[in-house]
């Protein structure tokens, strides 16, 4: 498969390009990190790749977007999958106090993402086939007082994608909701672990198998199916007393 | 947070940083003011508190490959690479590690801290003996590359050398060509010691080799054993590796400790031994179960319940090995205290490196469910040892002395005068170099730091 990654060097997206490397895929990668993303690149090709690409970009800038997606196409002749890693997880408590960081942070984590699939849809439609796949999370899924700047930005993303699913539908282009639980990464460093955290190489595996399998909306792991379940069914009343 | 290494025991609170490039680690040392003593982890597989210090540095992120040279079949990768990521890599191309431990799941910074060593020691040495270079990163910030040919003392100091000298960032490491994923594995029964040593002995030119002893077995069936033998074949069937997902069963929780009995266990023995003894017809395996029977099974050490375990693994000078090994397992049998997981192996001769552990002569490793009362045997099991002039491994080690450690190792001192040139501040050191006086002891300047620990 020919395969563009955003925001390469995200854990999971770096755990997810090399079980794509030892299938043998083709890769263009995007990442902000030109550094970073030079090593990930030599780590993918003596890992199988049979070709990689590459992108220096700052994703904040909108405006670079749909030339990136031309190259990503230009490289891999044809787009095959679309897979979306990219964001950032903002300091919840200053960003209620200080707009600039709260737009920052709903820009990186939601309207790039827009933004970027404006582009690939494009392309995807054009070429009538192909799969898109955007990792999106749980905590898109009810507002939370620790993180309702993410979540807010993640809903966007979700119900973006909801739309679109059916949009791409008629053309043959797939879209592919990932909503990771808690995931131990970098992103996450500064979190006590737990039971319910799992690993980047986890939410790897499932992407990869949601991809072949062309699954729609995809708990990762899937008990977040029904954890969120339970977390929708609490009553506003006392929900908003919960500090969670 | 809290951590600990395989066996579970200590636990130590600790600042664990996981930096995600080179230069964030940089960083980490620079920064590190007031100074504070600290100690590399890759997949924290060693057993006791050689990774375990106030500050531990991660080498999760540092887990990239560099580059794959086809013509010399060398692969360099990060220290955080682990041994089952290069073989995914190695398997389908028809190449293979030239050593593998008991598992891959062990980083390879962490594989040449404690310079491990595999089924086929006796043949081809450790892992660090098939090293091509090496990057550390010193104490005072800089790169070293260092080889068998370039910096060897620090070479031979980092080779084995429990990450005292420095952080490892990379390494190269020779391949080798193999006929196929597959090994033409056999056992053997050994009824007594004395016939193990003697399958031992005649079977020196098998390429692999290992025994599985039952350590609870008394009287004549003292030592009674199964030898498994392996060589390299090649695949019955040629098809391209395929793309697998890792699939394994987890032990979710604890398993209670009062399972763990001199009953549970004698049972388990004896029917190992039986089933084992009925069937030993030669067959081709995959090498991950020839190599890693454990590995399908993820945190299997939570089989010895919440308190973990203890391993003791030493080794003696072949000849009087036989002896040594017979008191030590008259007194593990007798205190009823033993397990199942008990290897015997004979080792070929020792390298260069200052502190590895392996040497001409056999090792047995023995595996204790943690109970207090357990510490007193380790310590009659210590004074057999030291009294055979053998040696504990550091890489098991959660509780030896420096005695035990100093006459174990009598290139002690030639590695702390290396440390001392390389690391002047004694900036690395874990809970394990501090207990065997290979850092306290060093460096005199101002207390040593409290670290917590929880247990």
């Amino acid at each position: 498969m020919n395969i563009l990654i955003v925001g390469a060097t995200s854990a999971i997206a770096t755990a997810t390009a090399r079980l794509f490397a030892e299938r043998r895929d083709h890769l263009f990668l995007i990442a902000r990190n030109g550094e970073r993303l030079s090593d990930l690149a030599a780590d993918l090709k003596v890992r199988g790749a049979q070709s990689i690409g590459t992108l220096t970009l700052d994703l904040d800038d909108f405006s670079t977007h749909s030339s990136a997606v031309t190259e990503a196409a230009n490289f891999l002749q044809q787009i095959d999958v679309a897979l979306l890693c990219h964001g950032v997880l903002p300091d919840q408590a200053a960003g209620e106090g200080n707009f600039k960081l709260a737009l920052n942070a709903i820009n990186t984590n939601g309207i790039s993402v827009i933004s970027l699939l404006t582009a690939i849809a494009q392309r995807l439609r054009t070429q009538g086939t192909g799969t898109i796949a955007v990792i999106t999370s749980v905590a898109g899924m009810r507002g939370r007082q620790p993180n309702f700047i993410y979540g807010a930005a993640k809903a966007l993303v979700s119900t973006y994608l909801q739309g679109m699913r059916g949009r791409l539908y008629e053309h043959n282009v797939h879209v592919i909701d990932i909503r990771p639980g808690l995931v131990d990464s970098p992103m996450t460093a500064r979190f006590e672990k737990g039971l319910l955290w799992t690993t980047p190489e986890v939410v790897a595996e499932t992407i990869v198998s949601s991809i072949i399998k062309k699954k729609h909306t995809v708990y990762v792991p899937g008990y977040w199916r029904y954890i969120m379940l339970l977390v929708n069914a609490i009553p506003e009343f006392i929900f908003k007393r919960l500090k969670f | 947070m809290e951590i600990t290494g395989w066996g579970r025991f200590p636990i130590v609170t600790a600042d664990v940083h996981e930096p995600v490039d080179f230069s964030s680690l940089q960083m980490l040392l620079t920064s590190n003011n007031p100074a504070t003593k600290l100690v590399a982890r890759g997949a924290g597989r060693s057993y006791g508190d050689s990774a375990l210090a106030q500050r531990v540095i991660s080498s999760r992120f540092m887990d990239n490959f560099s580059a794959l040279d086809e013509s010399n079949l060398t692969i360099r990768c990060g220290a955080g690479v682990t041994l089952d990521a290069i073989l995914r890599v190695c398997v389908p191309r028809g190449w293979f590690l030239p050593v593998v431990p008991g598992t891959s799941h062990v980083s390879v910074g962490g594989a040449i801290a404690a310079d491990v060593h595999g089924k086929n020691h006796h043949v081809d040495g450790t892992f660090c003996d098939h090293l091509t270079a090496i990057t550390l990163l010193l104490a005072n910030g800089d790169l070293l590359s260092c080889s068998p040919s370039k910096n060897q003392e620090i070479f031979h100091a980092t080779c084995g050398g429990m990450g005292l000298t420095g952080i490892i960032i990379d390494a190269t490491i020779q391949l080798r060509a193999v006929p196929g994923a597959f090994i033409q594995s056999h056992s053997l029964v050994a009824n007594n010691l004395q016939e193990c040593f003697e399958l031992f002995e005649n079977n020196q030119g098998k390429h692999y080799s290992v025994a599985w002893l039952d350590c609870l077995a008394r009287g004549p069936a003292l030592g009674r054993s199964i030898l498994f033998l392996g060589d390299h074949i090649a695949d019955r069937h040629k098809r391209p590796a395929a793309y697998q997902t890792r699939l394994g069963i987890t032990v979710p929780f604890n398993t209670p400790g009062f399972l763990l009995n001199r009953q549970s266990m004698t049972l388990f023995n004896n029917t190992y031994f039986k089933l084992k003894r009925r069937a030993s017809k030669p067959a081709a395996v995959k090498y991950n179960s020839f190599f890693f029977p454990l590995d399908n099974i993820a945190n299997w050490n939570r089989l010895y319940g919440a308190k973990g375990f203890l391993q003791y693994q030493f080794l003696v000078p072949e000849d009087s090995a036989y002896e040594a090994i017979a008191a030590v397992l008259h007194k593990v049998a007798k205190s009823g205290k033993g397990s199942f997981l008990s290897v015997l192996k004979k080792m070929g001769p020792a390298n260069k490196n200052y502190l590895s552990f392996p040497a001409s002569g056999f090792t047995l490793a023995l595996d204790f469910k943690f109970e207090r009362s357990l510490f007193p045997l380790l310590e009659q099991l210590d004074e057999i040892v030291l009294a055979y002039s053998g040696r504990l491994y550091l890489a098991k080690d959660a509780r030896m002395n420096e005695k035990v450690f100093k006459a174990g190792y009598p290139q002690w001192e030639k590695f702390a005068e290396i440390k001392r040139k390389v690391d002047p501040k004694g900036l690395f050191a874990s809970l394990q170099s501090d207990r065997i006086g290979l850092t306290d002891a060093l460096y005199q300047a101002g207390s040593p730091e409290q670290v917590k620990i929880t247990r």
